[in-house]
């Protein structure tokens, strides 16, 4: 079996779950297995995902994610049931909780996986970028289970099922008492760019803080958000939020629009398996074009307004 | 209180020696430096010291005897005490066996409290600290941007993706911290000095008892088989204005 960790944010499911899920079925074809859910939180979200095709979906009721608590009671839930494959977000709570589990069940674990093969050979192979997204490195895990975490919107997501299937089946939980969640505030999600369809990016080569202002006009007039590469959040011209890459969020809309983006492998690293790719650059060699699917050379100063004025004209034409 | 701090010695700079022939990372080239996430973890120790008495800091490392460059980095800047673990096989350890080894010095030097980097610039996993609390069979609490309180308890804030929680813990534990905790100090001129001319103990694996088969290579159950730089396939259509409208509305994005 595959077996994947779902993941709870305060009492709801957090989508990297689907993205799980997603991929546990195409690796469970593969292996011809099926796929479990472990869901640490509440009923009621695993009863939601018993529509999305799972064979089983083990309850670890909770109110606060605890990694002791989580780890030695998914340890012996994977002793009993022995999965081949194990996936966990890699998100803080999910790279949290694996390597403690991973150690419990004396097993390798790869981290922040964006690719996951089986070979001709049966073999997993993991695929992770290191060294600063400057390595893909390829791990193969010799013990079972194979483990890994992986990274957010980089797998095609789960879609869910008017049908339900599977059953839920309880955890045992083992309590952990040395540890306690005095407090917990939610961190405002204001123009979160990850769940956005299209995202209009800027970077160093918009040559000032003004800059953005135009890259917001654009977006508005596409209707998407306004993303950022590191040098310009670091020159202070964007609130870090709006990061895309590496160090930054990783982003799989639609479509993106690189606006003075030199494409960097860090950047690249956020970008990349995003739908459509356009990018607006005024040197012909930039590495960005390698991504992209569309290149418009030139001052981008130059480009968006008349890019902006096209749009208004086709959307006068098509009469919206 | 006494303080262990993890500190992996990693290449300098962010561009890497990579063979451009055969995509392997030339490890041995170049110095070694604290992991610069790692001088965070350094920092809160040494600003703990600075508020409370009978504070001993420890840096520790597992790395080649090169390695010790790190190390003297660490005493500079105003760690009591710094071990590097070194042995032939300790080398290729993936995380399991790298926290097992880190976890079995700990606990054979004594702690109360075990402060971590959030992740290494080199390996990039953030598997290790946690992986050490496991062994040592310690709470522990990743992405620290601020210790609240710190006494027989501690109350550290945890960063989470939607949210941060005040986590209160018992001691001992472990820590592992982001950028947001501190400001890193620079070591003074005279410190350098100091610890340029400073003994480095180290420790082997007959020191840790440790087995060989636990360690290194032989006690990681991963292994990276391939490393490649990351490539890009897809061949780029120049257009203007008018091609950019085309391409939206095929896309079905107007
Ligand atoms: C560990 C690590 C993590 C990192 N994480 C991230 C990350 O998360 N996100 C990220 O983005 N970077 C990250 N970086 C930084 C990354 O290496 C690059 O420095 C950064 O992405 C470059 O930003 P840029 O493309 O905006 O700037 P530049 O590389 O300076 O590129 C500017 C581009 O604008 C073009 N240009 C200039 N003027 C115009 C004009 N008038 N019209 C059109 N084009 C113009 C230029 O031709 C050039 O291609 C990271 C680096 C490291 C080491
Ligand atoms: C390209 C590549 C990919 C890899 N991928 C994986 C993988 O997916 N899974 C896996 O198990 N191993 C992997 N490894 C092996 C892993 O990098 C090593 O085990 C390494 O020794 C520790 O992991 P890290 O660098 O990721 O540290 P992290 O877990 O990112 O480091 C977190 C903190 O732990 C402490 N720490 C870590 N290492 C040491 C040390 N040697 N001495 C003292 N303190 C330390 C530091 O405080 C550090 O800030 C990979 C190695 C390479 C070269």
């Amino acid at each position: 079996m595959v077996l994947i960790v779902g993941e709870e944010r305060q009492e709801k499911i957090a989508p990297i779950t689907y993205d799980l899920i997603g991929e546990g079925k195409e690796l469970a074809e593969k292996i011809e297995e099926g796929v479990d859910c472990a869901y640490i939180g509440n009923r009621k979200n695993a009863g939601e995902l018993l529509h999305y095709g799972l064979d089983r979906v083990f309850l670890l009721e909770s109110d606060e994610f605890i990694e002791e608590e989580g780890a030695s009671s998914l340890a012996s839930l994977i002793e009993k049931i022995k999965p081949t494959i194990v996936l966990i977000g890699a998100t803080n709570r999910g790279r949290s909780l694996a390597p403690r589990l991973a150690v419990k069940l004396e097993t390798g674990l790869t981290a922040d996986c964006t690719g996951l093969e089986i070979n001709e050979k049966g073999e997993f192979l993991q695929i992770r970028p290191a060294f600063g997204g400057n390595v893909m490195a390829t791990i193969v895990t010799k013990t079972l289970p194979k483990m890994a975490t992986v990274r957010y919107k980089v797998m095609d997501r789960a879609h869910r099922t008017d049908e339900k299937s599977g059953s839920i089946q309880d955890v045992e939980p083992v309590p952990y008492n040395k540890k306690k969640i005095l407090n917990l505030y939610p961190i405002e999600e204001r123009g979160d760019i990850t769940e956005a369809e299209i995202i209009i990016s800027g970077g160093k080569g918009l040559g000032k803080k003004d800059g953005f202002k135009l890259i917001e006009e654009f977006a508005n007039v596409l209707g998407g958000v306004v993303g950022a590469s590191r040098k310009a959040v670091d020159d202070g011209w964007i609130d870090y939020s709006h990061q895309v890459g590496l160090s930054g969020r990783t982003v799989k809309p639609k479509l993106y629009i690189a606006c003075g983006i030199s494409g960097s492998v860090q950047h690249l690293a956020g970008m990349q398996t995003s739908e459509h790719i356009v990018a607006i650059n005024e040197n012909e060699a930039a590495p960005i074009f390698k991504v992209a699917d569309v290149g418009i050379l030139g001052d981008l100063y130059e480009i968006i307004p008349r890019l902006i004025d096209e749009v208004e004209e086709y959307r006068k034409k098509m009469g919206s | 209180m006494r303080i262990v701090v993890c500190i992996k010695p990693t290449p300098e700079g962010s561009e890497l020696a990579i063979s451009p022939e055969t995509g392997t990372l030339e490890r041995e080239k170049g110095d070694l430096i604290i992991n610069p996430f790692d001088l965070y973890a350094v920092e809160e120790a040494i600003k703990i010291k600075e508020k409370q008495k009978e504070v001993e800091i420890t840096g520790i490392a597992m790395a080649p005897p090169k390695g010790d460059s790190a190390l003297r980095e660490a005493l500079a800047l105003g760690c009591d005490r710094t071990i590097l673990l070194t042995d032939r096989e300790f080398a290729g350890a993936d995380t399991l066996a790298t926290s097992r080894t880190l976890a079995k010095a700990i606990d054979k030097l004594g702690f109360d409290l075990v402060i971590c980097g959030m992740k290494s610039t080199d390996g990039d996993t953030a598997q290790v600290g946690p992986g050490i609390a496991e062994f040592l069979d310690i709470s522990h609490v990743s992405w620290v941007s601020s210790i609240l309180e710190l006494g027989e308890k501690m109350v550290v804030k945890q960063m989470l993706e939607d949210c941060y929680r005040e986590v209160e813990v018992g001691l001992p534990c472990l820590i592992t911290v982001t950028k947001e905790i501190n400001d890193p100090r620079l070591p003074s001129f005279k410190n350098k000095l100091k610890a340029k001319k400073a003994e480095i103990e180290t420790w082997g694996l007959e020191n840790l008892g440790l087995n060989p088969q636990e360690c290194g290579l032989k006690g990681s159950p991963t292994r990276v088989v391939k490393t490649a730089h990351p490539s890009y396939r897809k061949e780029v259509e120049f257009v203007d204005e008018k091609g950019f409208i085309e391409e939206l509305e095929e896309w079905r994005i107007l």
